[in-house]
C-alpha cells in the first residue's frame, strides 16, 4: 500500500459486498478492501439464506473466495461495526465506506396472536435449518401435522419446501445436524401457502415453484379463483412471462393419490388473527376481492372469514435492513435512504455509501446485487477525483484497537471451512457447520 | 437445470443479463451471448434482466432445447467472458420492437 492507494471498508460479507469489492478491484488498480463481518464467517444469505437442498446455487461462493485470494483484500471477522468500532471511525479512516450488512430484520403481522407458541418468523426458521448462530437456540415445535405459511415469495417457498420434503431427503445436504434432528421427528404432513393476492400476482419465480409442485410424495392442491379481466390482462402481456408460466404450472398440477403430505397453494386471503389458548391452535383469515387496473391491482378485505386449524404459523411478509448509528433510516421501507447508492441527506464532501438489500430493500436474488453493487461503486468512482487519499495513521489505530486475537482473518476462515468440511464427510454432508461463533473461534486454536 | 440464450439476443446484445450473472458465466461474440452450462450454477437472475427473453431456463429438454444447450456450451467454450455491460448494437431497438418487447 502506498500513499495513493484507494482505502474503502465494507461492512458485511454477503453477496453485495463481495460484488461491491470485485467491482472496485475491475476499475481501480491501487486500492484495498477491509471487509468488515460481525461473523467469524463469510458470505451472509449465501451460508445462512439459501437453502440446503439448493447446493448450486452456493457454488457462488468459489467467486467469493478468488476475491478474497485478492492481495488487495482484507477479511475483518468476528468484528461487529457499531460494538467493536464505531461507523464514525471507519469514516474518518477510510477514503469510503461502503454499508452492505444486508436487511436481518423481518416484518411482522402486526395482528392479534402473533407472539403466540408456535407463530414464527420464516428468517428465524431459515436461520435455524441452515445453523445462523442466531438462531441455534430456537425451538420449534413440530408436532402438529398442519402449518401455515403466510407469503408468497422465495422465502415462503423455501419454508414450505423445508416442512414438507422428507428428511431423508434433506440428510446428505449442509443443513445444520440439529435441524435435521427436529425435522426427522417432524409430524407436519400439510403446510397452507398463504397469500393475500391472487395466483397471477404471487411472487414466486416459475423455478420456485416448480420446486413446490415436485417435492417427492407431496400432493399440491390450488385454491380456484375467478380471473377477472384485470388479471386476463396481466396474463396476457408478453411483458410478463412469468405469471403466464406459474398459471400454466398451477394448472398442470395433477392428484397424487399415494401423496402422504400436502401443499395447499391458497390465495385472497388476508391474515386477521392467530387464535389460541396457549399456543396456536388456528389462524383467520379475511377473504379479499381484488380491485384496480392490472399491474396495479389492490386486495380489499371483505367480510367473509376463513380459518385453518394449524398448530404452527410462520411469517415470511418482508425484510427490514436495521439502523445503524449516526446514519438515516426509512423505517417504513427498513432501508437507508440513497441515490443509487449514494447515501441521501449525508456529507456531500465525503458521502456514505449502501448496497443491496440495505439499499433497495429486500427483492432479487443473489445475482441482482451483483448489478445493484457495480451501479454503487460507479458513484463512489465518479466522487473521488480530485480528492486526496486519508492517512493510514487511523486505519492503523483501528486495527490496534481491535481485541487482541478475536479478528478471524482469511487465513482463519479457511480454517474454519477445512474443519467444516472434514466433520462433513464424517456425516456424509458437503460440511457441517458450526452453529455457535464459540466453536467457531475454538477451532482456530489458542489465539496468538 | 441449465439456462440457454437463444436467437431473440442477436441483432439485440443488450448485455443487461452480464451484470446479472453472479458466476461470469456469460461468453459473446459481436451477435449476441452464450451461457456456458458449467459454469452456471442456474440462478436464473438473468431471465428477467434480459429486455427480449433471450434466456430461458431447460426444463423438459426437447429436442429444441437440446440443441440450444450444445450450442451454447459450443460457443461459451471458445468465446471470451463478458462481465461488463455493453453498448446494445444498433439495430437493438428495432429488434426489440419486431420481437414485440418494445
Amino acid at each position: 500500500m502506498t500513499a495513493e492507494t484507494l482505502n474503502v471498508a465494507i461492512v458485511g460479507s454477503g453477496p453485495s459486498g463481495f460484488y461491491a469489492a470485485e467491482a472496485l478491484f475491475r476499475d481501480v488498480e491501487d486500492v484495498h478492501v477491509d471487509m468488515y463481518e460481525r461473523l467469524p464467517t463469510p458470505f451472509g444469505l449465501v451460508r445462512s439464506g439459501v437453502a440446503p437442498d439448493h447446493p448450486k446455487l452456493k457454488d457462488v461462493t468459489a467467486v467469493y473466495a478468488r476475491l478474497m485470494a485478492d492481495p488487495r483484500f482484507s477479511f475483518l471477522g468476528n468484528v461487529e461495526v457499531g460494538r467493536d468500532v464505531a461507523l464514525a471511525s471507519l469514516r474518518d479512516a477510510y477514503d469510503a465506506v461502503i454499508l452492505a450488512y444486508g436487511a436481518a430484520g423481518d416484518r411482522r403481522l402486526g395482528i392479534p396472536g402473533q407472539d403466540l407458541a408456535g407463530c414464527h418468523s420464516a428468517t428465524g426458521f431459515v436461520g435455524w435449518y441452515n445453523g445462523h448462530p442466531d438462531h441455534r437456540d430456537r425451538a420449534f415445535d413440530l408436532s402438529h401435522e398442519t402449518a401455515v405459511v403466510v407469503g408468497q415469495g422465495n422465502v415462503a417457498a423455501d419454508v414450505a419446501r423445508i416442512l414438507l420434503q422428507p428428511a431423508e431427503d434433506l440428510a446428505s445436504t449442509d443443513i445444520a445436524a440439529h435441524a435435521l434432528d427436529t425435522l426427522r421427528r417432524s409430524r407436519v404432513r400439510e403446510v397452507h401457502l398463504v397469500g393475500r393476492r391472487g395466483p397471477t400476482q404471487a411472487r414466486f419465480t416459475t423455478k420456485e415453484l416448480r420446486g413446490l409442485t415436485t417435492i417427492r410424495g407431496c400432493a399440491v392442491t390450488v385454491d380456484r379463483t375467478v380471473m377477472a379481466e384485470a388479471c386476463r390482462l396481466e396474463l396476457a402481456d408478453k411483458r410478463n412471462p412469468n405469471a403466464a408460466k406459474n398459471i400454466e404450472l398451477l394448472d398442470a398440477v395433477a392428484a397424487r393419490p399415494d401423496a402422504d403430505r400436502r401443499l395447499a397453494l391458497r390465495f385472497l386471503l388476508e391474515p386477521e388473527a392467530v387464535i389460541g389458548a396457549a399456543r396456536v391452535e388456528r389462524m383467520v383469515f379475511r377473504r379479499t376481492r381484488l380491485s384496480g387496473p392490472p399491474f396495479a391491482q389492490r386486495a380489499t378485505a371483505t367480510e367473509e372469514r376463513v380459518a385453518i386449524e394449524c398448530g404452527l404459523v410462520f411469517t415470511s411478509i418482508g425484510y427490514r435492513g436495521r439502523p445503524i448509528e449516526g446514519v438515516a433510516f426509512d423505517e417504513e421501507r427498513g432501508v437507508v435512504p440513497n441515490e443509487n447508492g449514494v447515501v441521501a441527506s449525508d456529507d456531500a464532501a465525503d458521502p456514505l455509501y449502501v448496497t443491496g438489500w440495505l439499499k433497495r430493500g429486500p427483492t432479487g436474488i443473489i445475482g441482482t446485487n451483483r448489478a445493484d453493487s457495480i451501479e454503487t461503486v460507479r458513484q463512489m468512482l465518479a466522487h473521488l477525483p480530485g480528492r486526496g487519499r486519508k492517512p493510514p495513521a487511523a486505519r492503523r489505530a483501528i486495527h490496534a484497537s481491535l481485541p487482541g486475537g478475536a479478528v478471524v482473518d482469511a487465513q482463519g476462515w479457511a480454517q474454519i471451512d477445512e474443519a467444516e468440511r472434514a466433520e462433513g464427510i464424517r456425516a456424509g454432508k458437503p460440511r457441517e457447520k458450526f452453529v455457535r461463533v464459540a466453536d467457531m473461534l475454538d477451532c482456530l486454536g489458542p489465539s496468538a | 437445470m441449465p439456462h440457454i440464450v437463444n436467437d431473440n439476443c442477436r441483432l439485440c446484445l443488450f448485455t443487461d443479463c452480464v451484470e446479472h450473472c453472479p458466476v461470469h458465466c456469460f461468453h459473446a461474440d459481436e451477435e449476441r451471448t452464450y451461457i456456458d452450462p458449467e459454469v452456471c450454477i442456474d440462478c436464473s437472475a438473468c431471465v428477467p434482466a434480459c429486455p427480449v427473453q433471450a434466456i430461458s431456463e431447460v426444463v423438459d429438454f426437447s429436442e429444441e432445447e437440446e440443441r440450444w444447450i450444445e450450442l451454447n456450451r459450443s460457443f461459451a467454450q471458445r468465446l471470451p467472458v463478458i462481465s461488463d455491460k455493453r453498448s446494445p448494437l444498433p439495430t437493438a431497438e428495432a429488434q426489440r420492437e419486431a420481437l414485440g418487447f418494445a
